[in-house]
């Protein structure tokens, strides 16, 4: 493990500017994002961005390809390009765990190269959590705030910003970084996570249970008589699905930009009601259908699919961000059974 | 401090259900901490006194809920109402929305609302918020107890509200206020003054963070299309995402357009938005310029009133008198 | 540019020809620009068309697999992309990718078993796939029974090939019926589900369903009261469809994507599916 002085994080930047672009959460006035570090940004203090880190490798818009027309001719023109190295600092358990998620979808056969190449470009500097807010719960979901994966895990303790490599890109990236680094023996960090799971066990929603979901459970709850109240005030919107670091659905849609026409994939949302409408008719008639799709989708249907892998890493994002304040929390809650009363 | 509190609601509430007034109460319901509450429709006393809450994070307008909640059932809805929901409810009557009969409107009080976020800038995790007075009390995971201002803690909104007047109601409780001259069109005139360089690059920096999960527009009360020009994949500009950076603008300035006029400046739209974008900016600007062009007129402030801009007069402003051509307004 | 396969990039199909079936639906005849099939399939399987611009749509691929030189599709007007194929000339370049979803289990479970297809209006269209293979390999299977109707004469797909050819195959028989009463129709009138039960199949044999949503659910009854087992059913299911892979969400109807694990289901399979197609 190394370590770096806290006041020297501005030249530990610098140097893994100096070969990949790197990404940090700064703060903005609409709250932390990240963005691509220059001399002198300032890493957020804030427990996390406003919008998860899946852009990174699933953006919200991205070209697919591009066409030629001419006539009756068409010529596909493969707009791919290898993509530039890269290195995200800063992200937090829930997030580096978001991407395990959205790998089983888009690293499963086939494979979707765009996100695949991404994914091998990307440097994860995940950061421990120190200060979990009362809207966190990833312990729900065996996630640890304490010590996230990554490529490189790092921890702030107090004065100093401790890295650990966990795989070959980040022992390949930490060695780089050895003329600014010390050695460390990880005391600090086992001292700091001790406190920090403390909190953890503390905070409001520690208790969450997702025992009575998972695999296998579509009869349990689909036709569950509490879908009713908990969709009846959702406008229908794409605000947790957006902000959401796991919903991974998109559309495909073509725009002609009267010199040719671009394939473009963009975020789409099982909120929307024309997600699933066709010509020949619309199987989700109401926004209860939608938004049981949405819940049933983290807590059912995709553990059923990955082995029990809830595809809800407890970020509280939906949490702060619905306009109408419903969320996972109070879906597992009402529908969870004795567990969570 | 809310000056009527949970208990008197709930009360009259329940008087209301148990004497066949109504048979189901549009309320907010308690979620799991102070300040994320939802709407919901409570049938019962047993429900109400369950879960319904009145308080400083009770900042939804149920005006459009009403469109669909009037269409369940035969009986009434009540629904509470604070002053500027009232507008929303007026200008939704007279856009013949939802039927009037099917519901009875309590007017409520409000000394506005709290806005979470400004309570989270200021501590990391807040466990509980309670307000005293004119001050108010946030119990956090890391910092202690902090007292703050209430007014300090206001959202933009509440600092600027327009009027504590209801001006729709079956019946009111506590006291009416005035309608309020609180200086809401300060911020469009800081704007206006900008160069128009100036004056895109700050709307570029706003819009750009869109994210278009259209929640300003689900929640606008004035966005009531059965079919959203956005939604129409005929319409040559239904997107999910913008294909490119003008595209967001489009959604924004296209939407301020279609809602000029009806917009009664209720601020749902900036509440809601994840992005803190102030789309609230865009519509006051259409109603001051409304105001300026046509004489002053507020959306919704009484039932059937006809918008200027649908409504030609001889009198009426030349586009020529309104915008100077290539000028600082174009 | 990289170097690997990418499932959304399509290739590109040449509308070779264009037959006008019925005045809604039109059957397109695609190969690729070097005069080849785009790719091999299996009966059942769909494919993703697309007119730039425009938009892609998932169709079921029409022909049989045992056509060596082309690919059939036949499609019905009903939305963008539908109606810009629709006005297509023949020559038109279109894209194609595919083949998408789980096929007829044509090679295994139907092997050696007596075959019930029931299709109504354009529903013909994914069947007409497995019948032309089951067709081709006959003394795979035993007797063949094709019951199919429409709202009237002019709305039955492929009529032309069902009198001519399918009707005149050795242990095929052909059972045809439209809705309403017609002065030049001397066959069958009435409902498809009315017209199964009437012809009173033996539950002995495999049935595979196709066509509109009411047409299935009152057929579906009629088989179980003839004694079907759930086991002995299969259909095929469309929903909105964008990748064709099974990561955009789309279909998803419980734990299955439609595009991945369909669009063929048996019946036992499609009851364990929440009741959302």
């Amino acid at each position: 493990m190394r370590k770096i002085s806290i006041d020297k994080l501005n030249s530990l930047f610098s140097a893994i500017a100096e070969n990949e672009t790197l990404y940090l959460p700064v703060d903005t006035k609409a709250g932390a994002k990240f963005e691509k570090w220059h001399d002198g940004a300032v890493l957020s203090d804030a427990l996390n961005t406003v919008r998860s880190a899946k852009d990174f490798f699933f953006p919200q818009t991205e070209n697919l390809m591009d066409f030629k027309v001419d006539g009756k001719n068409i010529e596909i023109i493969d707009t791919r390009e290898e993509c530039e190295d890269f290195v995200i600092f800063g992200v937090r358990a829930c997030d580096v765990k978001s991407f395990e998620i959205l790998d089983r979808v888009f690293l499963a056969e086939p494979v979707d190269s765009y996100y695949k190449n991404r994914r091998e470009h990307g440097v994860i500097m995940s950061l421990a959590c120190t200060k979990p807010h009362e809207t966190c719960f990833c312990g729900t979901f065996g996630i640890d705030a304490s010590s996230p994966e990554g490529d490189i895990v790092c921890h702030m303790t107090g004065d100093a910003l401790c890295m650990d490599a966990k795989t070959e890109k980040g022992k390949a990236l930490l060695s780089r970084l050895d003329s600014l680094t010390e050695e460390t023996d990880g005391k600090a960090v086992e001292e700091q996570k001790k406190v920090t799971k403390e909190r953890l066990a503390k905070l409001p929603l520690a208790s969450l249970s997702a025992d009575s979901f998972g695999a296998g459970k579509t009869e349990k709850f689909f036709g569950a008589p509490e879908w009713k109240e908990l969709s009846q005030a959702c406008l229908g919107c794409g605000t947790c699905t957006f902000v959401c670091p796991t919903c991974q659905c998109y559309d495909i849609k073509d725009f002609n930009t009267g010199h040719g026409v671009k394939r473009f994939r963009c975020w789409d949302s099982c909120m929307y009601s024309d997600f699933t409408k066709m010509s020949a008719g619309q199987p989700r008639l109401t926004q209860l259908e939608r938004f049981r799709q949405r819940f049933m989708h983290k807590l059912v249907y995709y553990p059923t699919n990955n082995g029990g892998l809830f595809s809800c890493v407890g970020c509280g994002r939906c949490l702060s961000k619905c306009p109408i304040q419903m969320n996972i929390v109070k879906v597992m809650k009402k529908l969870g059974g004795k567990e969570n009363d | 401090m809310q000056e009527i509190n949970r208990a008197a609601l709930i009360k009259r509430a329940s008087e209301l259900l148990s004497d066949g007034t109504a048979d189901r109460v549009l309320g907010w319901k308690a979620g799991e901490f102070d300040y994320d509450v939802t709407p919901a429709v409570f049938h019962s006393v047993e429900e109400l006194e369950k879960d319904f809450v009145w308080g400083d994070f009770c900042g939804a307008n149920f005006s459009k809920y009403l469109i669909k909640e009037t269409q369940k059932g035969d009986g009434k809805v009540i629904v509470f109402l604070k002053p500027c929901d009232t507008y929303s409810f007026n200008q939704l009557l007279t856009e013949h929305r939802f039927d009037r009969e099917k519901v009875y409107a309590i007017g409520i009080p409000c000394d506005g609302m709290l806005d979470i976020t400004k309570i989270k800038s200021m501590a990391d995790g807040v466990l509980s918020v309670k307000s005293e007075g004119d001050e108010v009390e946030i119990e956090t995971l890391y910092d202690g107890v902090i007292k703050e201002k209430r007014e300090n803690l206001l959202p933009d909104r509440c600092v600027h509200c327009k009027s504590k007047k209801h001006v729709s109601y079956d019946e009111l409780m506590g006291e009416d206020g005035e309608v309020l001259d609180s200086g809401r069109f300060d911020e469009v005139e800081q704007i206006e003054k900008m160069t128009p360089d100036e004056r895109f690059a700050f709307w570029q920096g706003e819009l750009s963070r869109c994210i278009r999960c259209n929640a300003c527009r689900d929640v606008c009360p004035a966005c009531t299309c059965e079919k959203c020009v956005f939604d129409n994949p005929d319409s040559g500009v239904e997107n999910k995402a913008a294909a490119n950076s003008f595209e967001d603008s489009m959604f924004h300035i296209i939407r301020a357009f279609h809602v000029a006029g009806r917009c009664t400046d209720c601020g749902e739209c900036s509440r809601v938005c994840p992005q803190h974008i102030p789309l609230h900016l865009l519509n006051r600007k259409f109603i001051k310029d409304i105001n300026s062009f046509y004489g002053e007129y507020q959306a919704g402030e009484t039932i059937g009133s006809r918008a200027p801009t649908v409504n030609y007069s001889q009198d009426d402003i030349e586009p020529s008198e309104a915008v100077e051509r290539g000028g600082d307004n174009a | 540019m990289i170097d690997v396969k990418e499932p959304l990039i399509p290739k590109i199909g040449v509308v070779t020809d264009i037959r006008i079936d019925t005045p809604d639906v039109k059957t397109f005849r695609v190969v690729t620009p070097d005069g080849k099939k785009a790719f091999e399939h299996k009966p059942g399987q769909c494919a993703m068309l697309s007119v730039p611009g425009v938009g892609e749509a998932m169709f079921s691929i029409t022909s049989s697999p045992t056509n060596e030189e082309y690919m059939e599709f036949s499609i019905k007007k009903c939305g963008c992309v539908t109606e810009w194929l629709h006005s297509m000339e023949v020559g038109q370049q279109i894209t194609i990718r595919g083949p998408y979803g789980r096929p007829f289990p044509v090679d295994t479970e139907f092997v050696g078993k007596d075959m019930l297809f029931i299709a109504g209006g354009i529903g013909l269209a994914p069947l007409r796939s497995v019948i032309n293979y089951c067709r081709h390999y006959r003394d795979r299977y035993g007797k063949i029974d094709i019951v199919y109707g429409s709202r009237s004469m002019q709305d039955l797909v492929d009529y032309k090939e069902i009198i001519d050819e399918w009707a005149n195959d050795a242990g095929v028989t052909v059972h045809l019926t439209i809705d309403r009463e017609q002065p030049e129709w001397t066959g069958h009138v009435g409902f498809v589900p009315n017209y199964v039960k009437e012809l009173g199949f033996s539950p002995d044999k495999i049935a595979i369903l196709c066509g509109p949503p009411i047409m299935i659910k009152f057929t579906l009854a009629g088989l179980t009261e003839l004694g079907f087992e759930k086991t002995q059913v299969y259909t095929t299911l469309e929903l909105r469809m964008k990748c064709g892979i099974g990561k955009c969400g789309r279909c998803n109807v419980g734990a299955k994507y439609v595009c991945k694990d369909g669009p063929v289901f048996r019946l036992d399979e499609l009851d364990e599916l929440p009741d959302e197609y």
